[in-house]
């Protein structure tokens, strides 16, 4: 199991919204390669977004299981999923989610931060910056970034600490196409350049098609 | 990286940053107005009972102490008593006092005995008593009133004709003829509140003391053991528990104001918490982001508060000298910080544990 970044085997996540239980997951299966970009597409409330956050380490799965980066998920506790959200796996957001307050640089800082980095950054992150194409504005707050410049700091935030997998949630769904078009150039650059393993959710064929390999999602299952 | 997040967490809210520093600093000004008044009142009465310049104090043996208006008077005989019949006494003054306007207190004295006992009062105008009518205020007084030289005032239903303004810090603030003033109050026979005796040497205090507690029904004390207790706070009835309340007061507007405040700041930064725990912020480094603000919020409003409190001591003594004397009390700056901070911080766990509690994916669809 260990060769791969993402295993999951029959995973569940049952949501209970009052005394109604609501199925989300209903046994996904998937394996993701070091290494690899997979790009997952899927309807909406096909579960894509809740494998994405069981995967991240944003909440237990209801059962099944999950591996990430050798890591058995559903026997972590808080603490531990908060462990493998500092350092082994980053987030990419359909809305940037930057801190409002802070400069770029700062947003990028912080998460170095939460995951005990310390000091300036490092030359080959800085060569990083240099090719995101963000190096002159990362004194800069986000409200004062285009989409794209903002998607691309967020990408730097979600590499800083080098993660085992990046986490990419419809990260084109509020770019234009020319800084749509960037951004993937920018992820497969990472995924080719770097073997950054990159699980991507997109309901845009053409972002799908910059992936190695593409999964449909339907009912809680992978196809 | 923690003290920057709330440093422009708090930089970009700057009217609930300003608010909650005014707010907080409100309690810190009550805390260190009322702990100067309290100082700065009785240092004040306590400088003029020793510019008497008496060795013993005698008055009623059931009199009250403190603002030297001890309600039960003495025979003014007795004066001319301890004059006479107590040995190794060398002067003795009787003198009358009358609340006007608490705290402010009219005494009848006779001048020259007055003179006698401590060289007198030094007058920054005017001179000293010389018709029965004549009347002397202090400094502080007469800036409080207007008052000068020459001016008509009328207490206690009677007219005065100013004469002299004169320094602060021996007896009395306001003083009159210890007789006049015994005829304006139409006593039947002459009484006075205190006597104050001077010896011929203050070793001879205890044998004077021991023999007024046997030849009379007196109550003798000896002139430093009085101050020592009328102008400690610890034994004024009530000063303590007062402040103890305003305290308790300042720590609970600290604590609701902080717990709002943060509460609110809470709610607007939902989705930012969950970025933060997206990318591995734990529920202590949440809490410590919290708890840090607050106390953030509490020192701002604690200097805010020692700032405003410049501001109080400036008006009381601008307003109303007289009446009211104010000190700075620098000792007590620390202490009302303590007290903010112990507020702030109470204050901030619940917004600050319950913001530590939020589901990541809840808090990220937040708008």
């Amino acid at each position: 199991m260990s060769s791969y970044a993402v295993e999951t085997e029959d995973l569940r996540k049952i949501y209970r919204v009052g005394n109604v239980a609501v199925p989300a997951l209903r046994g996904a299966n998937l394996q993701v390669p070091d290494g690899e970009f997979l790009a997952i597409v899927g309807p909406s409330g096909s579960g894509k977004s809740t494998l994405f956050h069981i995967i991240g380490g944003l909440t237990p799965p209801t059962s099944g299981k999950v591996r990430v980066a050798g890591l058995d998920l559903a026997s972590l506790t808080d603490a531990g999923r908060t462990s493998l959200r500092k350092k082994t796996v980053g987030f990419v957001f359909q809305k940037f989610n930057l801190l409002p307050n802070l400069t770029a640089r700062d947003n990028i800082a912080v998460a170095r931060y939460i995951a005990g980095g310390k000091g300036a950054f490092s030359k080959d992150f800085e060569e990083l910056l240099r090719l995101l194409g963000i190096e002159k504005r990362l004194d800069h707050k986000p409200n004062a970034l285009s989409g794209g410049e903002q998607q691309r700091v967020a990408i730097a935030r979600a590499i800083v600490n080098h993660p085992a997998i990046l986490l990419a949630d419809e990260p084109t769904g509020n770019l234009d196409t020319e800084n749509s078009r960037a951004v993937l150039e920018i992820l497969r650059d990472l995924n080719q350049r770097r073997g950054q393993t990159i699980l991507m959710i997109t309901h845009n064929p053409e972002a799908a098609a910059f992936a190695h390999r593409t999964v449909r999602m339907r009912d809680g299952r992978v196809e | 990286m923690t003290a920057k997040l709330v440093f422009e967490n708090l930089k970009n809210k700057p009217m609930r940053s300003l608010l909650s520093f005014l707010l907080i600093g409100v309690p810190v000004t009550l805390i260190l107005t009322l702990q100067g008044l309290s100082s700065g009142m009785l240092n004040d009465a306590k400088a003029r009972a020793r510019g008497v310049g008496a060795d013993i104090l005698v008055r009623a043996s059931n009199s009250t102490v403190g603002l030297n208006t001890g309600a039960i008077d003495i025979p003014e005989k007795y004066v001319n008593y301890f004059r006479t019949e107590v040995p190794h006494v060398k002067l003795a003054m009787g003198v009358f006092n009358r609340i006007i306007d608490l705290p402010l207190v009219v005494t009848g004295l006779n001048l020259d005995e007055f003179n006698a006992m401590n060289g007198g009062f030094n007058y920054a105008e005017g001179g000293p008593l010389r018709a029965p009518d004549d009347i002397l205020v202090d400094t502080l007084y007469a800036k409080q009133k207007k008052l000068h030289i020459g001016d008509t005032i009328t207490l206690l239903g009677h007219p005065w004709h100013l004469v002299g303004i004169i320094e602060g810090g021996k007896l009395a603030r306001i003083a009159v003829s210890l007789k006049t003033l015994q005829q304006v109050l139409g006593q039947e026979s002459p009484h006075v509140t205190w006597i104050y005796l001077k010896l011929d040497n203050p070793a001879n205090i205890d044998a004077v003391d021991n023999f007024i507690q046997q030849h009379t029904d007196l109550r003798a004390q000896p002139m430093a053991d009085y101050i020592e207790a009328a102008y400690n706070p610890s034994h004024i009835a009530g000063l303590s528990e007062f402040i103890y309340v305003v305290i308790a007061i300042g720590v609970v507007i600290g604590f609701a104001v902080v717990c709002l405040s943060m509460y609110m700041a809470v709610l607007q930064r939902t989705r930012e918490i969950g970025i933060l725990k997206a990318i591995g912020g734990s529920n202590g480094f949440i809490l410590r982001i919290i708890l840090a603000e607050a106390m953030l919020l509490g020192v701002g409003g604690t200097i805010l508060g020692i700032i405003m409190s410049f501001g109080a001591w400036w008006l009381i003594r601008t307003l109303v000298p007289s009446s009211l004397q104010m000190e700075i009390v620098p000792l007590w700056w620390p202490i009302a910080g303590a007290i903010t901070l112990v507020g702030a911080t109470l204050g901030a766990l619940y917004p600050g544990l319950s913001a530590a509690r939020h589901d990541p994916i809840e808090a990220l669809a937040y708008e």
